[in-house]
């Protein structure tokens, strides 16, 4: 194991290997996301903005990851890549053996919907469905029927402790609750990675605890957790801690480290 | 479920937005209630017309040998006019040729008229009536029956015995306040006892037909109406509408045999039926109908443009809702046909409020005494119509709605 960080920001060597096969090699298995020198360019009225300056990273399955850094490093950018929203300008993004930099709209659109789910800051539930209608919503776009699609969402709302709030429309529950059923969403098509954005970000601090410890638990369960934050307190119940600083990886280490490194 | 979904969201939209809906709605609602009540008095008038000449003027499943066209509407040169004058008149040996050419279930009746003065010992003069010498079969073939006494028998038929079945006005105008049978009334100087009241007919397209007088072809009456020169009418009923065409060939053989008509020959007499006597009231229809269709069009692309707005106004404020969607999975496709079953589904419900205003307008004619009939292919095309004028309306804003940027549109609120 490499003690730092190398020049791709990569702590490990079989990362580096990872990343640094030739562009267009399929990583192996255990590899969920590669990235190759992912970079994303806007051009804001002729000028250009750099928001990711060419990023490696590898995320093994199973992995608990943070993404860090502060407002205007690139890790919105980063988060909507790996979210299969945006596409890189230049550089590779590898999804589950998938080459999801190259792909048209609606591949992104059935690579959203089967390999990622999302957990986002503001929740972003139909207002006017109920909890279990939101959680059906991905199976919906999966083509799976009404009465499978009935089972598994309200498995998944059982999951999340909420069995008992599935016919109740999003102003009808807490912040948490809310979250919840969003997480419940997220995982209801089983995807490959769950990618929260700032998952806490509109919780009081008990209930943030709460969503982490949901987190903790689908992750000890085998989830791999993608989250986003720019809070050092939630990103230290990750396992691993990507920094991103303009448009780079400033560091990538494990959440010991980073934990000793913040205390300093 | 997705397809019902949007169903759903429209009809919760509408349910939630009564007024903003109907407003939204009210181009599409007024463009299918004159679609519905045009065509329905179009109808109303169709039926009219058609049941009062084929009951009253023709008949069901009958026609009228003629010398020559009488119910005619549209130009006649005057080359036609002359062909016909020149014409053989039809006599009464070829309604005999025709009876003995029947089929047993067909019937048969002679029908000559003329309008004659009439004269009664009750009042002074009186207006001209319309004599009729008919053999008996002429009431069951154009349904006429008696109010009060009888129609002639078949024995007075056949002995031409000088009887009268007269019309109500007819008893109104020569016996006023008395009642009609038993006594005399003289058609040229003729006289006739009145043996039966006909039941109100009414009048069609300005022809009344309570001003007639029916008597026996073999009575006096035939001198009355002058059948030596020609007969009016040979009056004959198929059994069924199918039997019709079979039963016309025979007579139109019969009549071309008795007068010696070679093949390249054309008829020199007409057969009268429904069709030859509707072709110009059925280009009236048409145009009609068409204006019933391009005023309602006007309102229908004005109700286009309103639900195009109002979508275009639901994509901007639903941006999230798209945003979320497409996050979640949701392809351009499944967007695009969100919004179209939702700006079809407004539109629908449009036009069956539309139809309905459609029905009140019909209904509110027919309280006023004016025949409508609504057409089942109107609702049918309403529909259809209504889920057109969705689908063109929420094409662009559906279009607009799936090109979204997924990261954009979360970021909306």
């Amino acid at each position: 194991m490499s003690p730092t960080t190398s020049e791709h920001g990569l702590s490990t060597t079989a990362e580096r290997q990872a990343v640094t096969d030739l562009p267009g090699a399929t990583p192996s298995k255990e590899w969920v996301i590669v990235t190759r020198g992912i970079t994303r360019e806007y051009d804001m009225g002729g000028e250009v903005v750099h928001a990711l300056r060419g990023v490696d990273i590898a995320i093994r399955r199973n992995e608990y990851v943070a993404v860090m850094g502060p407002s205007g490093s690139g890790k919105s950018t980063l988060m909507n890549l790996i979210g299969c929203l945006d596409t890189p300008t230049a550089g590779e993004y590898w999804l589950n053996g998938e080459l999801v930099s190259a792909m048209a709209d609606d591949d992104l659109a059935r690579v959203r919907n089967r390999e990622i789910g999302f957990v986002f800051q503001t929740f972003n539930l139909l207002p006017r469905a109920s909890a279990l209608a939101n959680v059906e919503l991905p199976l919906v776009y999966a083509g799976v029927p009404s009465a499978e699609r009935k089972r598994r969402a309200a498995q998944a709302l059982e999951k999340v402790q909420l069995a008992d709030r599935m016919d109740h429309r999003p102003n009808e529950l807490s912040g948490g609750q809310r979250q919840r059923v969003a997480i419940a969403r997220a995982l209801v098509n089983n995807p490959a990675i769950l990618l929260a954005d700032e998952p806490t970000g509109n919780l009081d601090s008990t209930t943030s605890e709460e969503i982490m410890r949901v987190f903790e638990a689908l992750s000890r369960d085998g989830q791999t957790v993608i989250m986003v934050t720019h809070e050092a307190d939630i990103a230290k119940h990750a396992r691993r801690v990507i920094t991103l600083f303009d448009g780079h990886k400033s560091s990538d280490e494990p959440q010991v480290k980073f934990v000793a490194r913040a205390a300093t | 479920m997705n397809f019902l979904d949007s169903i759903r969201i429209a009809l919760e939209q509408i349910r939630v937005q009564k007024l903003k809906s109907f407003f939204t709605l009210i181009g599409v609602i007024i463009g299918v209630m004159f679609l519905v009540a045009v065509v329905s008095i179009v109808e109303g008038l169709n039926k009219k017309i058609e049941v009062d000449f084929a009951g009253k003027f023709l008949g069901v499943n009958t026609f009228n040998v003629r010398r020559f066209p009488d119910i005619q509407v549209g130009d006649v040169t005057e080359a036609e006019w002359r062909e016909w004058t020149h014409r053989p008149p039809i006599t009464v040996q070829d309604a005999e040729a025709i009876r003995d050419a029947l089929p047993p279930d067909a019937e048969w009746a002679i029908h000559d008229a003329q309008r004659v003065p009439g004269q009664s010992e009750y009042v002074h003069g009186g207006p001209r009536v319309l004599a009729e010498a008919v053999t008996l079969s002429y009431f069951t073939i154009k349904d006429l029956g008696v109010s009060k006494g009888r129609l002639f028998s078949a024995q007075e038929d056949e002995m031409g015995t000088p009887v009268l079945v007269i019309g109500t006005d007819v008893a109104k105008d020569y016996f006023p306040n008395l009642d009609p049978i038993g006594r005399e009334l003289k058609l040229k100087g003729v006289s006739f006892r009145v043996v039966g009241l006909l039941e109100k007919q009414g009048t069609s397209l300005g022809f009344n037909f309570d001003n007639q007088v029916l008597g026996p072809f073999k009575s006096a009456m035939s001198r009355v109406t002058e059948a030596r020169r020609t007969i009016y009418g040979i009056v004959v009923k198929a059994p069924n509408s199918a039997a019709l065409t079979e039963i016309q060939n025979q007579v139109r053989e019969v009549m071309r045999r008795r007068r010696h008509l070679h093949p390249d020959q054309p008829d020199n007499f007409v057969f009268e039926t429904t069709q030859s006597a509707f072709a110009a009231w059925d280009k009236i229809k048409q145009f009609l109908v068409l204006a019933g269709i391009f005023l309602p069009a006007i309102g229908l692309v004005v109700g286009a443009m309103v639900i195009m707005n109002i979508m275009l106004v639901a994509v901007a404020e639903r941006t999230r809702e798209i945003g979320i969607r497409k996050a979640l999975g949701a392809r351009r496709r499944d967007i695009r046909r969100q919004f179209l079953v939702e700006s079809s589904t407004l539109s629908v419900v449009g036009a069956l409020i539309g139809i309905g205003f459609g029905y009140g307008i019909s209904f509110l004619m027919e309280l006023v005494n004016f025949q409508t009939t609504v057409a089942p292919w109107s609702i049918v095309l309403s529909v259809l119509v209504g889920a057109g004028v969705g689908i063109a309306a929420g094409t662009w804003p559906a279009i607009r709605a799936a090109r979204l940027d997924p990261i954009a549109a979360l970021r909306a609120d």
